[in-house]
């Protein structure tokens, strides 16, 4: 993982999308540990206020504050961070208008409430904005974090996320919030930008994907690669699945090979068996049709394998060498 | 398996009882909630009822099923319905724009709704923010509601734990109109042609400078023009906020939370279940779909493991051994799934539960979503 080029040489900040339940958090967890090379530093950033990262890392809630969860497989330093929008608002005034009093005078008038919650969209100008800063970040010349990962929105909202700052340099013609606006939208539309889409090899999320890559293509937003989740090895041999997917299976030869093996099976045991491999051989038929539909997107794949036993710390570090040993990180 | 939750939750009595009038399905991204909404939709319409399901953004081929192939905001009769038993099925999908357009000119003299859409802050609130789409499936509801033509509204929420934001709606719209936010704003705008100049402070003039300062003159100036059209609707946005919240607390109204056995989804649920318990919500119970299960769960996953690398070593019956291996993972997913499960109900003991099985493939006709609606009945 040393010193290897990657597919995304040049990219600074990797935004993580997918149809919800594909596993954007955990593989985007597993990007940020991947990306994190000896003497680098990534940080995960989270803006669904879910503490999504927080359960992976089996650490305690995130406050706004950029903690250390993790140490790369390649030695780097993984911190996280979980965006609160009012913080953000907070923080932004603070840096940019030197506010001060004024800025906690603007939370009693209920100015702060009204720009976080009530007014649509401005939650999304303030997250995109934080990721923007942390991605800019400098201390002296180099860069704070060699990568930002982000465990952005599902792929349904992503285009408007993303976007929601040319929504902005819409309203404001001029001024401070339009200077911002622009710089957002063109780091956000830079090379050093990929927008990365997680799915599974289902109809539904391969065609969410397809329908992201257009979309964020339209947008003008570079979309990088797709991440296939939860791959599974088939079992059976290939002369076995399309029997199985007949219904045309040994039903004896299985019986005689299930008493060989010492396993007893009580009579509608055996059927259930029998189905159980036409459910499986379905099921990789299914996979197999989506990947053909995955490949047509012409975009680079990468493939995690489907963990049986659930994500835990140990189970992010072995996807996360899935993701090096691709090119990935 | 593990044990069985103590009560299963029973979608065909919440159906047939002719009281229900609404039933608000939610749950994280990706767990079936709109093609849940969509089989209850059909079932109940088989069952003679006269049902119309409101659908946010649903997946293409979910919305052929049902024949919904525009946007176009108004309900459609979904063809090849069973209606001999007296029901109809009508679906829609939400034009977000549309919807509040609708509340624009329903609220507004004709001049002013003209100055509001073209308001730039407008346009942008009501077709590109993200945010108003909950805001709008609930104004929806209520349209849909009070036009009364329909004994049940089976609608599905946004995909996000912001679903649920409706619900503060009204207290969020009630704090911001009586809060002293909108006063400052006023305060400076010319064009309201009300008087809040009188309330106009030193204090407020410094809050004014500061918001001038932070959105530049033109913004705050496009802002204000913004509030003061729309100021004479804002009493008639809070008053839908509160029917709609109190429609949703009223007998009649359904909760059911969708989820899928796997730990984020279900964690969400448990948000949600919490969420609506505190806001006094009528919750009917949980569908955990996509449920594994095994005919054969007679054979344990590590006696089938076992058995399988018996026959690896003695290189015979490969075929058995695939197949073993195949119920070894099938039997270690149950147990997790239950596990999972078990956490939940033990969370949420009085929280009724009905598994739906895991389908190999997605749902492309009535007759898929048919089937659904059985397994979601428990049939």
């Amino acid at each position: 993982m040393a010193s290897r080029e990657s597919d995304w040489e040049g990219v600074r900040l990797h935004v993580v999308t997918g149809k919800g339940g594909t596993g954007k958090t955990t593989v985007a967890a597993a990007l940020a540990l991947a990306l994190a090379g000896e003497g680098r530093r990534t940080l995960l950033v989270e803006v669904e206020n879910r503490q999504g990262i927080a359960q992976l890392f089996d650490s305690p809630p995130l406050p706004y504050e950029e903690r250390k969860v993790s140490v790369g497989p390649g030695g780097g330093d993984v911190f996280a961070l979980a965006i609160d929008p009012e913080e953000a608002l907070l923080e932004y005034l603070e840096m940019f208008y030197r506010l001060g009093r004024a800025g906690r005078g603007l939370r009693r008038i209920g100015a702060i409430d009204f720009a976080t919650t009530i007014a649509p969209g401005m939650r999304d100008v303030l997250l995109t904005g934080k990721v923007y800063e942390a991605a800019r970040r400098r201390k002296g010349t180099e860069p704070v974090y060699d990568a930002v990962v982000l465990d952005a929105p599902p792929t349904g909202r992503i285009t408007r996320f993303l976007g929601v700052n040319e929504e902005v340099a819409g309203l404001a013609r001029v001024g401070p919030i339009r200077g911002q606006a622009d710089s957002i939208m063109s780091l956000l539309r830079s090379p050093m930008t990929a927008v990365h889409i997680v799915t599974l090899l289902e109809e539904m999320p391969v065609q969410e994907t397809a329908d992201g890559v257009t979309e964020l293509a339209k947008a003008g937003l570079p979309v990088g690669g797709i991440v296939v989740n939860a791959v599974r090895v088939p079992l059976l041999k290939q002369a076995e699945l399309t029997a199985a997917a007949k219904g045309r299976l040994d039903r004896a030869e299985l019986a005689e090979g299930l008493a060989a093996a010492g396993v007893k099976v009580r009579d509608p045991g055996v059927d259930a068996l029998l189905v159980e491999a036409a459910e499986h051989a379905a099921r990789v038929a299914l996979e197999k049709s989506q990947r053909r539909a995955v490949k047509t997107l012409q975009r680079p794949t990468y493939d995690l394998p489907l963990l049986t036993g659930g994500v835990d710390l140990g189970a992010l570090y072995q996807l996360a060498e899935h993701l090096c040993r691709q090119g990935m990180a | 398996m593990s044990a069985a939750p103590s009560r299963t939750l029973d979608l065909d009595a919440v159906l047939a009882d002719r009281s229900t009038r609404i039933i608000v399905c939610c749950g994280a991204g990706g767990v079936g909630k709109t093609t849940t909404a969509a089989a209850l939709g059909l079932r109940a319409a088989e069952e003679g009822r006269t049902v119309v399901v409101l659908t946010i953004d649903p997946a293409r081929r979910l919305a052929q099923s049902m024949g919904l192939s525009e946007l176009d905001n108004s309900p459609r009769r979904v063809k090849g319905v069973d209606e001999s038993r007296g029901g109809s099925l009508d679906a829609m999908m939400l034009d977000m724009k549309r919807t509040f357009d609708d509340v624009v000119f329903a609220h507004a003299t004709p001049d002013r709704a003209q100055m509001i859409m073209e308001n730039p802050f407008y346009q942008s609130l009501s077709s590109s923010f993200s945010g108003t789409q909950e805001y709008m499936a609930m104004e929806k509801l209520g349209q849909l509601r009070a036009e009364d033509r329909w004994d049940l509204i089976v609608v599905d929420t946004p995909p996000s734990r912001s679903a649920l934001d409706f619900l503060d709606a009204p207290k969020r719209l009630g704090s911001f109109l009586d809060g002293r936010f909108i006063r400052v704003l006023m305060g400076t705008a010319k064009t309201g042609g009300r008087a809040y100049l009188k309330v106009v402070g030193a204090g407020l003039n410094a809050m004014t400078s500061v918001l001038t300062k932070v959105l530049g003159g033109q913004v705050l100036k496009d802002l204000q023009a913004f509030i003061a059209a729309l100021d004479t609707m804002f009493g008639g946005f809070r008053e839908r906020a509160d029917a709609t919240y109190q429609l949703l607390q009223a007998r009649g109204t359904s909760f059911v939370v969708v989820a899928a056995p796997e730990r984020d989804a279900l964690r969400e649920a448990s948000y949600f279940v919490e969420r609506l318990g505190e806001e006094r919500m009528p919750l009917s119970g949980l569908v955990l779909n996509r449920v594994h299960a095994s005919g054969a769960t007679g054979l344990s996953a590590d006696r089938a493991a076992a058995g399988s690398e018996t026959l690896d070593e003695s290189r015979s019956h490969p075929l058995a051994a695939g197949i073993l291996r195949l119920h070894a993972e099938r039997m270690r997913l149950i147990e997790r799934e239950q596990s999972l499960r078990g956490r939940f109900t033990a969370a949420h003991p009085r929280v009724p539960v009905v598994d739906v099985a895991a389908q190999p493939g997605d749902v492309h006709d009535l007759a898929g979503l048919r089937l659904v609606g059985e397994s979601l009945a428990g049939a």
